[in-house]
């Protein structure tokens, strides 16, 4: 019991240096890592010909122009739904995912993950592995000290750097930008972005590392909501680990006994004790496999020999068998480094492995988990799997049958109506036509069905007006109904105004009224 | 470390904050230093954010902070920078002949949203905010013109005014009040002469058109379609300044209407004057210069 006015309210970091480690989980992560990285640098640098009037590059977010160019799709900003349907399928993803797989996103995928474990790689090549790190760390300041620090910061800026970079070529021409860039002549944003994007990397991936995690993103503390007892997360078996010790405690075989189980129990039951085995969600065998387990193992010690591997190559800094909680982003490598160590003191893998809380009592009561794919593929999961792919489906719908050309078109009401001279009734109209062509459209404005009321538009004496490549026209068009018309003194017909593509044929219709003089 | 940690608190108290209340205690999970760190840099940064920048109120004012800067300040400078942004586009309406700013679209589309702008602030008052006028007052969306619908003749208008007495070149006329010159039954009959026009009823036909002739055909004409030199509206169309039934049509004769505009061009500068003129040029009514116009 410490007295408050012994305890501080405020911890500093505790310096983390995780250990190298290899498995099957850190080679995953490689992979994803070289594969996000490699999509985030590489796409604004794809080209993709639109033709002469619109930009050639495959995915570019126009600000200024106020259009989202992916490859062969141009959003505009009235479709922003695309946008947002796009962001609620990434929350319904999120859920699923973190409800099948716990945290997923955190550990493998997120970019804060993903560019901190780039800059520990970077970390260790110049310092070396988690001791010489301790030992680094610990050394006064010294020639040797600043030489390693001032290289590893030097690397850190540069990843930092065109990490920042990167990301202001998703908004501009990226050759363009890149040589003004050089040149000192792009915009001031441009390089105001790239300072902070550069700052946040550099701090973020270097220095602040978990406690963006721990302290600074809501996501872990919305978890709890989107897991329950059937996600697969990273867990401690503490039922074949406990108690956990070390070298003369340990009663090698005494008052074991032997159980049959399926090879999905544990990554580590089948067949391939000693050697490599599989990710977990890949193997649901029915293989009988053979466990030695202690008999009570209350009593005799567990499968932990407490050698904190688990613990040292946690990049979180945690320690995984106090059991699930709030920093664990689950990025699996205490699997990857307790599967190493089991290995190579005989005893089978899995002692920390993807594992369902549901599970847990069957396991301790020596019964077989029910497999994987039973927990992946349960209500909840379907549930939201189906909402991902309505949106998904109705988003591609929508895109696929977004018509070629379109029209807006809104009555002027002030006044509703003007009188002529000659005692006719006319309506003004604005008249918004979309043309998403790669080149000027000739579009012809006529009114659809018999109606005695004649269309003109306000710039062009020929029923035709031109709309530009790639932009919304606004054109004035009058509707004009002659003395002695019905539409004239009526106070409101129905009119519909018919907007032909005169190049590609395609045509629109839109809906309005037309205000007589019923005074 | 995070090793050591863990070994302090396995099998151990857990920390607490020393608070207790009714037995609960709290756990000390303490806040990073950074986070307090970060906490007085805020402070901080308020302290010398309200030092530069106007901030601590006073009795009757507030400090002004060192920078000098203000919003009053700020508002005017991107104010000047528009201007100074458009001034090109200024200079090209004064210098472009008004009957040819539609062959510059760019030009043109400058001038009629500029020209919309000083419509709502200048002329909506009396013409309305769509320009549909009022009684006694224009619609400038229809195509009758009392004085001329031609661009050039729009912004003649719009710089001197009608029969106001501030500038010499004003528009003028004078419709005199026929109530003392005609007698009662004349005047009925004038009425309902003139309400029959529209219909295409002979202007000089009848007892009427006898009347019309004498009285109204030198200024509206002997086809009664008015003539724009003295700003006589067009008797024969279906637009009715004061209105069309028999009371307002012989108010109108009797008295004599006396609409007056005030001039502009002082006031709002020719620019602006010339783009209000390409505003209502475009509102639906206005009329081509012919090409041998002469520059009015």
């Amino acid at each position: 019991m410490s007295d408050s006015s012994q305890t501080s309210l405020y911890a500093a970091r505790e310096p983390i240096f995780p250990r190298r480690v290899s498995g099957a989980f850190r080679r995953l992560k490689w992979q994803i890592m070289i594969v996000t990285l490699g999509i985030y640098y590489v796409t604004p640098w794809i080209r993709w010909d639109r033709g002469a009037n619109l930009p050639d590059q495959a995915v570019l977010v126009d600000l200024a122009n106020r259009r989202f160019f992916f490859f062969g799709i141009e959003i505009w900003p009235h479709e922003f739904y695309f946008v947002a349907g796009l962001l609620v399928m990434a929350g319904l993803g999120l859920f699923l995912f973190t409800a099948a797989l716990g945290r997923v996103w955190c550990g493998y995928a997120c970019p804060q993950t993903v560019w901190t474990d780039l800059f520990l790689a970077v970390e260790r090549w110049v310092e070396g592995d988690r001791n010489a790190r301790l030992r680094l760390h610990k050394a006064p300041w010294s020639a040797h000290k600043a030489r390693l620090r001032v290289t590893k910061w030097a690397i850190w800026l540069l990843i930092a750097v065109a990490t920042g970079g990167a990301w202001v070529f998703y908004f501009s021409d990226a050759p363009t930008l890149l040589r003004d860039l050089v040149t000192f002549r792009a915009d001031p944003v441009a390089y105001g972005s790239i300072g902070v994007l550069t700052a946040t990397t550099f701090i973020f991936g270097g220095f602040m590392r978990e406690q963006v995690c721990i302290y600074m993103c809501p996501w872990p503390r919305i978890q709890g909501a989107m897991m329950d007892e059937d996600t697969l997360t990273v867990a401690y078996r503490d039922w074949r680990g406990e108690p956990r010790g070390k070298g003369l405690r340990r009663r090698k075989g005494e008052g074991t006994t032997t159980i049959e189980a399926p090879e999905a129990t544990t990554r580590a039951a089948g067949p391939k004790i000693g050697g490599r085995s599989p990710v977990i969600p890949m193997h649901f065998g029915e293989t009988k496999a053979v466990i030695q387990r202690p008999k009570f193992y209350g009593d005799a010690p567990g499968d932990c020999i407490d050698c904190n591997a688990c613990v040292n190559v946690c990049p979180m800094g945690i320690d995984i068998r106090d059991g699930q909680q709030m920093a664990c982003i689950t990025c699996a490598l205490c699997i990857d480094a307790c599967d190493e160590v089991m290995e190579k003191i005989g005893k089978p893998r899995g002692l920390i492995d993807y594992l369902a809380l549901s599970d847990a009592p069957r396991e301790r009561a020596g019964e077989t988990p029910r497999p994987a794919r039973q927990h992946i593929l349960r209500l909840r999961n379907l549930i939201y799997f189906g909402l991902w792919s309505l949106f998904g489906v109705a988003l591609l719908a929508a895109l696929l049958l977004r018509p070629e050309i379109e029209a807006t078109i809104a009555p002027i009401r002030n006044p509703t109506f003007v009188t002529l001279s000659d005692g006719s009734v006319r309506n003004a109209y604005d008249l918004r036509i979309r043309n998403r062509a790669a080149e000027a459209r000739e579009m012809e404005v006529t009114l659809s069905g018999g109606s005695g009321l004649t269309v003109t538009l306000e710039s062009a004496e020929t029923g035709t007006v031109t709309v530009p490549a790639d932009t919304q026209g606004l054109e004035r068009i009058y509707v004009t109904a002659a003395p002695g018309d019905p539409a004239a003194t009526a106070e409101r017909t129905d009119i519909e105004i018919q907007v032909r593509d005169v190049t590609s044929d395609a045509t629109t219709r839109v809906d309005t009224t037309f205000n007589g003089d019923d005074r | 470390m995070a090793d050591h940690k863990h070994d302090k608190t396995r099998n151990a108290e857990p920390e607490t904050t020393g608070h207790e209340w009714d037995g609960i205690q709290e756990y000390n999970n303490p806040l990073p230093r950074w986070w307090l760190w970060t906490f007085y840099a805020t402070i901080v940064w308020g302290v010398i954010y309200t030092i530069l920048f106007p901030a601590w109120p006073l009795v009757s004012t507030a400090t002004a902070g060192v920078l000098g800067w203000s919003t009053r300040d700020q508002v005017a400078q991107e104010i000047q920078a528009v201007e100074d942004a458009n001034a090109d586009m200024r200079a090209g309406i004064v210098e472009t002949e008004l009957a040819r700013l539609h062959e510059s679209p760019e030009l043109h589309d400058f001038a009629v949203n500029a020209g919309a702008a000083v419509f709502r602030n200048n002329c909506s008052q009396c013409h309305g905010s769509g320009a549909a006028g009022a009684e006694g007052y224009p619609n400038l969306l229809d195509d009758a013109w009392l004085w001329g619908g031609q661009i050039e003749q729009i912004a003649y208008t719009v710089r001197h005014g009608i029969r106001n007495e501030d500038d010499p070149d004003a528009r003028y006329s004078e419709m005199p009040g026929f109530g003392e010159i005609l007698g009662e039954e004349e005047i009925d009959t004038l009425v309902a002469h003139v309400r029959s026009l529209p219909d295409g009823t002979d202007p000089l036909a009848g007892e009427g058109g006898q009347l019309f002739a004498d009285n109204c055909a030198a200024c509206h004409g002997e086809d009664g379609r008015g003539m724009r030199e003295l700003g006589a509206p067009n008797l024969t169309d279906a637009i009715w300044l004061y209105g069309s039934d028999a009371d307002s049509v012989r108010q109108s004769i009797s008295e004599g209407p006396y609409g007056v505009m005030p001039p502009w061009g002082a006031r709002l500068g020719e620019a602006e004057v010339r783009a209000v003129a390409a505003y209502v040029h475009q509102l639906g009514g206005g009329e081509e210069t012919p090409a041998d116009a002469p520059a009015n």
